[in-house]
């Protein structure tokens, strides 16, 4: 009794999560990849093609649109939002009165589920009647249909994106922020560096891991992107748009599968790609944010 | 921490473009929630003026019962669904995750370093997006389409919140106490019932905090695996946004009433909110 208890007992502890993890983890990625080697119906016959889907999906210029639209509204969400959430941190970090509520307050939009936020702004941006319309006609522009061009959706899209999560990622960063020995910039305040200064040559530096680590959720989330765009295309066809002009990866594998051809084969190598592309896009967010404030 | 130094003491005062900045971000945070809740009072005659209206009206009472007899939203069966959903996976994920955090921090067994590593890397698998096939036919296979559990269980495989309990538990809970209670002859689940769910509550507060808000947001499965007449709160409000997209205050009553029971969460544990967010950013 007493042996197992030592021995047997942690793995006791720990298998509900690693059962339920083989399960609805391990066996759908598996069945996924040998899925996407078969031209497969959702109940229908299924006949093994090897890689055919994969170089089908090569070919396919509307899983190359998808994948143009996911990175295009990725990079036009992510830079502003990095940009935008560094400069409230340090905005956040600086001594003044009700430091909770401007928290709390910076933290609401999280807090707003994302099929809400995508139908506030799907308003906000109505060609008729939105705000964003009417503040623009203020200063003499036309109406412009958000919907109906690349760039207005990837836009309209990427601006749901920020608005949730800039305020998550400057409390991220501000936490980070506060774990910075004041001294250093009380030593560089007295070799007479300027606030600007302080920021390139120590905040930045400093804050690099949690910039990785930033990113990083936010490359996840960015090329997984499917909500906003689907509760912005309202019909949920899962097209994106009468062209396709923001259809994202996500959309286009759950169109293959449910909405048109019910083709699951060809859905799992997307799904696959998918994978391939979110592994790149970390590669690269990690290379890149790796050369943020270092040594030049 | 006093200074005498001046200068690198005025350096933290909040200046006026400090100040500017944060009443700037506030004011962009608070608008489009607060807009929601104006349009949810109104009538659809005044959602189409331009500019739009910025002080509430006096409908909400009609708005609500416009949504809740418009029957193919099945409003109330998604608010319902949603929080026995979210109830049931936030209780199983913080025991699952106290259970698997404590044998990770506090006891020693092989492999638990390859295991808890496994579900690092597992984290940045899109197991949702990438596996979603395999868990319809799943879920076909076990005739559970269309039912709460299909949209339950998949959601309690959550390596999130393992790391966090395991984070929490290495500190929250002293050696010292595990080894002492080893010697007054607990057994190992005696020594998780009143070591450690003790020392882990404020952390599990905020885990719970986190998955309640996260399952209840939950819109791409649930939207495949449910049925119209069966949805969660996220899929209600999609239906209603196809069906009635023109039909403006309805759709934002709707919405208002899908984000109400997060932002009272918010409003009463904030504090803990923001303290949990901030302390694991640090570990992480």
């Amino acid at each position: 009794m007493t042996r197992f208890d030592i021995k047997g007992m942690p793995y006791l502890l720990v298998s509900p999560y690693f059962l339920l993890f083989a399960i609805f983890g391990v066996f759908p990625l598996i069945y996924t990849f040998w899925l996407s080697l078969h031209d497969a119906e959702l109940a229908g016959q299924r006949t093994f093609t090897g890689f055919g889907n994969y170089v089908e999906l090569i070919a396919d210029t509307e899983f190359w649109n998808a994948v143009f639209n996911t990175i295009g509204m990725f990079v036009l969400a992510t830079v502003p939002q990095m940009i935008l959430a560094l400069l409230l941190a340090n905005a956040l970090n600086k001594r003044l009165r009700g430091r909770l509520l401007l928290r709390l307050g910076v933290l609401l939009p999280m807090i707003t589920s994302v099929v809400a936020v995508a139908v506030i702004f799907s308003q906000l941006y109505s060609r008729d009647y939105g705000l964003f319309n009417w503040i623009l006609g203020l200063v003499g522009i036309e109406p412009i249909a958000w919907q109906n061009e690349k760039w207005s959706s990837w836009i309209a899209i990427a601006t749901m994106v920020d608005w949730r999560w800039t305020g998550y990622n400057s409390i991220i960063l501000l936490a980070a922020m506060q774990t910075i020995p004041k001294d250093l910039y009380e030593a560089a305040a007295i070799d007479g560096a300027s606030a600007r200064r302080q920021f390139w040559q120590i905040t930045l530096p400093m804050l690099r891991p949690t910039i990785v680590f930033v990113v990083f959720i936010s490359t996840i989330g960015g090329l997984t992107l499917f909500t906003e765009p689907v509760m912005f295309e309202g019909e949920q066809m899962m097209t994106g748009g009468t062209t396709g002009q923001y259809q994202t990866v996500a959309m286009f594998i759950v169109e293959a599968a449910f909405r048109g051809g019910f083709e699951i084969g060809y859905a799992s190598a997307a799904a696959w790609l998918l994978f391939v592309l979110i592994l790149i896009g970390t590669m690269i967010n990690y290379w890149f944010t790796r050369r943020i404030g270092g040594a030049r | 921490m006093t200074t005498t130094g001046q200068p690198a003491n005025r350096l933290w005062d909040a200046g006026l473009l400090t100040k500017v900045v944060l009443a700037f971000a506030l004011l962009l945070s608070a608008f489009p929630i607060y807009y929601m809740f104006i349009m949810a009072t109104r009538t659809n005659d005044d959602a189409l003026d331009v500019p739009p209206p910025f002080l509430p009206g006096g409908h909400l009472g009609e708005n609500v019962r416009r949504l809740l007899s418009t029957e193919d939203a099945y409003f109330i069966t998604g608010l319902v669904n949603s929080a026995i959903v979210a109830t049931t996976v936030t209780v199983s994920v913080v025991l699952i995750s106290t259970l698997a955090g404590f044998a990770f921090a506090k006891l020693r067994f092989r492999g638990s370093k390859i295991l808890l590593g496994l579900i690092l890397v597992t984290m940045m698998v899109p197991l949702q997006q990438m596996g979603i096939v395999p868990l319809y036919e799943l879920m076909v296979t076990l005739g559970w389409t269309g039912q709460l559990q299909a949209v339950i269980l998949p959601f309690l495989v959550n390596g999130f919140g393992v790391f966090m309990m395991t984070q929490y538990a290495s500190q929250a809970v002293p050696d010292e106490l595990v080894e002492a209670a080893r010697v007054d002859g607990a057994s190992t689940l005696g020594i998780y019932r009143k070591v450690v769910l003790p020392a882990l509550r404020p952390g599990m507060a905020v885990l719970a905090l986190l998955v309640f808000m996260q399952t209840w947001n939950e819109f791409m499965w649930p939207l495949i695996v449910l049925l119209p007449d069966n949805p969660v709160v996220q899929t209600s409000i999609a239906a209603l946004n196809q069906a009635h997209g023109t039909d403006y205050v309805m759709l934002f009553t709707g919405t208002a009433a899908s984000v109400l029971p997060l932002f009272v969460v918010f409003v009463l544990f904030g504090r803990q909110i923001v303290g949990g967010l901030m302390e694991g950013a640090v570990k992480a």
